[in-house]
């Protein structure tokens, strides 16, 4: 860890449809650290990953936004991408008619012209998603298929962690990415993480369990409720959670 | 492919405006027209300018008395006020001064308006590889490449100059695919067409071109009703295109064509269509009212009929291109794609009449709906009892954009055959904004997005189309469709 912040929220309220999901939620997030967030359903943190991201159905109405020490709360969903936002989504979307290796290859390539660099053909993409792939034990055959149609629910969120190391993003927001999984799955999407993570990146955790937190070690965990964080500690936190629940720190 | 330069940059994925279109304008030239009006005088007008022989003029005359018993079909899922046929012109042709010649004689004017619409018509710059039949309002201006295409014996001409030259093949085959009483824009088409295209191809003739039929209306008052016939002779081969714009105005223009097509022993027809008549505005004023009725007949054993279509515009689209599956062991084919957006409404489909022995049919149609925008996909397949072992596959798929459109699906099937096996396969899916979050999340631009589920979608349409439309086709999808998702 050297301190060095990736991402400064500060005193952020959001809202939705005119209801105020995120009331003044502060956090920084700094190069090398993993974060947990956990909280009752309904405590925001959905919300906050797509506030994050840029969904347009989200209105920030106070607070900043600080990646890098730029603010980004003027940027669409795919410049925050570009920067190198990723969010894996909780119930990732099913696109009929796309192929995943098509869907793969064009943000992979979108990247690329972000970041000034040559686009790669397919047959060089080819070789590039096969390593990839090992990393979370996917089949080649998954390339063929649709993008998250017909998946399960395990093979989705494999998908979403494919993407994530493909796309080699600085900030990656999970949202309860471990939802849904047997062990043996867990097992496999947690290796992926621990195998992508590196000092200069960031990793955000948003889980309601405390298993997942045996396999990826947080640096901090952090509690919200009603829209903001009520209490950050460490991997022990999650563990008193766990036994206690979160009615312990009403 | 659209540009991808900074327009991903977009700040606001609902700001995308919709791309105006682009054929939008309308030539000023001077007219021969028969006044506004439709009554006996003006059908016997329109034989008489045309100097059509008697036996066209009854038939005209025949439709007319038809017509009038009849009344407009309103068991289409669509809507739209009661058209006047006393306020459209019948006739309105371009004033030529003299026969022509040659193509380099038509005026400059003319040849310019279809530049425009990217068919060049002259000696240098016509396409190398498609023979072209251009229609100006009610009549033909030109045809290329038909000397060389005579060689062949292969005749390619306006219908104008097919009753003239070979009324023989007229007399016979005219209506016979889609009788005078068939519907009441069958009818109404049988007594007022002013031109269209014919071909034949003879015997063991493979068409080393592709035929196309360029249709433009031009006229603010004046309607389009054009008639196609193409005659595959046996052993023949041939594909044809069609393509079709208007310009902008306010008001509703009506195109009612029909089209017939006949294959012999061993004949293969592909008709392709990329329709992009004005659709009106975002409002749903005005735009081409487009009733048309086409229709195949396998007539020969082992012959085959392939229609494919993409119909992005007019206000109201009304067709069924149809297969008469006669000859044994003939097949019918129906690709389509229809796209609806703002307030464009489209009932469209196909028939496929299974009569001969073993014969096949396949339906895949996809249907797109954006906006405000009602699609429908109204089909039947009616095996007879004769089809013994026939077989049909139909799928029916519709793609909604946004929380407005409207899809429906009206598979109507008939089987009176226990040897034949049908199946059927429909689906609905949408393009909605947690899909589009989806891929501007993953760094992909909202029209590359749309680009790649458009053409996902119709892959299996796209595939049919010749070479030169897939991809004018993929375009004008993309295009039609910006600014419909938010």
């Amino acid at each position: 860890m050297n301190n060095t912040p990736i991402l400064e929220i500060k005193n952020l309220k959001a809202n939705i449809n005119e209801n105020e999901i995120l009331k003044n939620l502060t956090l920084t997030v700094n190069q090398g650290e993993v974060h947990a967030i956990m909280g009752p359903n309904g405590s925001g943190k959905s919300t906050f990953s797509k506030v994050l991201a840029g969904h347009p159905a989200y209105n920030v109405l106070n607070g900043e936004i600080l990646f890098n020490g730029d603010s980004i709360l003027d940027l669409d969903p795919e410049e925050r991408s570009h920067l190198g936002i990723f969010l894996a989504f909780q119930y990732p979307i099913e696109i009929p008619g796309v192929s995943n290796e098509d869907f793969l290859r064009l943000a992979y390539n979108a990247k690329q012209i972000a970041k000034n660099k040559p686009e790669v053909d397919p047959l060089e993409f080819l070789a590039i998603i096969n390593q990839k792939l090992e990393l979370v034990e996917m089949s080649p055959v998954f390339l063929s298929r649709n993008v998250n149609e017909g998946f399960s629910g395990g093979e989705k969120k494999r998908n979403e962690i494919l993407q994530m190391i493909l796309l080699d993003s600085q900030l990656s927001i999970l949202d309860e990415t471990d939802s849904g999984l047997d062990i043996d799955a867990l097992k496999i999407i947690s290796n992926g993480i621990n195998t992508f993570m590196d000092k200069d990146k960031a990793i955000i955790l948003i889980t309601h369990y405390q298993r997942l937190l045996d396999y990826v070690k947080p640096d901090f965990v952090h509690v919200m409720q009603n829209g903001k964080i009520i209490k950050t500690g460490t991997a022990e936190l999650a563990k008193e959670l766990e036994l206690k629940g979160y009615e312990w720190l009403k | 492919m659209i540009n991808e330069s900074k327009k991903t940059l977009n700040n606001n994925i609902t700001k995308l405006v919709n791309q105006p279109y682009k054929y939008g304008f309308s030539t000023t030239i001077e007219k021969d027209i028969i006044e506004k009006g439709l009554n006996e005088n003006v059908i016997r007008l329109i034989s008489q300018k045309k100097n059509e022989p008697e036996f066209l003029l009854n038939f005209r005359l025949k439709a007319f008395k038809k017509w009038k018993e009849m009344k407009c079909p309103e068991w289409a899922q669509l809507k739209f006020s009661e058209i006047d046929y006393q306020n459209i012109i019948y006739y309105s042709a371009p004033k030529i001064k003299k026969k022509l010649n040659s193509l380099d004689e038509v005026d400059p004017e003319l040849l310019e308006t279809f530049e425009k619409l990217g068919i060049s018509l002259s000696e240098q710059k016509r396409l190398s590889n498609v023979a072209v039949d251009a229609v100006f309002d009610s009549v033909s201006i030109g045809t290329t490449f038909k000397e060389e295409l005579a060689e062949q014996g292969i005749i390619f001409c306006s219908m104008s100059e097919a009753v003239q030259e070979y009324p023989q093949f007229i007399k016979k085959y005219l209506g016979t695919v889609v009788p005078i009483g068939d519907n009441y824009f069958s009818a109404l088409n049988s007594a007022v067409f002013t031109d269209g295209s014919f071909c034949y191809i003879p015997k063991n003739v493979k068409c080393p071109l592709d035929l196309s039929t360029y249709f433009r209306i031009n006229d603010q008052n004046s309607g389009q009703f054009e008639r196609t016939l193409i005659i595959g002779d046996e052993n023949s081969k041939v594909s044809y295109l069609e393509g079709c714009t208007a310009p902008q105005y306010d008001t509703n223009q009506l195109h009612a064509a029909i089209v017939e097509l006949i294959a012999f022993d061993n004949a293969d027809i592909k008709y392709s269509t990329v329709q992009n008549w004005y659709a009106g505005n975002d409002f749903g004023l005005g735009g081409v009212y487009n009733f048309v009725t086409k229709r195949g007949l396998c007539a020969g054993t082992n012959s085959k009929i392939s229609w494919t279509q993409v119909e992005t515009g007019s206000n109201i689209t009304w067709k069924y291109p149809s297969c008469l599956l006669v000859g044994d062991y003939s097949q019918g084919e129906f690709y389509s794609v229809a796209l609806t957006n703002n307030y464009q409404q489209a009932d469209t489909g196909s028939k496929m009449i299974h009569v001969g022995k073993k014969t096949r049919s396949r339906i895949v149609s996809k249907g797109i709906s954006a906006g405000k925008s009602k699609n429908t996909y109204r089909g039947l397949v009616n095996i007879t009892n004769k089809a013994s072992g026939a077989r049909n596959y139909s799928q029916c798929d519709s793609l909604l954009i946004g929380n407005l459109s409207n899809a429906n699906t009206f598979p109507f099937i008939s089987v009176q055959n226990s040897t034949t096996k049908v199946e059927h396969e429909a689906s609905t899916s949408k393009i909605g904004e947690e899909q589009i979050f989806y891929f501007l999340q993953r760094g992909i631009s909202l029209e590359k997005g749309i680009e790649l589920m458009i053409s996902g979608f119709c892959r299996e349409v796209f595939t049919e189309l010749p070479l030169e439309f897939a991809a004018e086709a993929d375009r004008l999808l993309s295009l039609k469709l910006e600014g419909s998702v938010g």
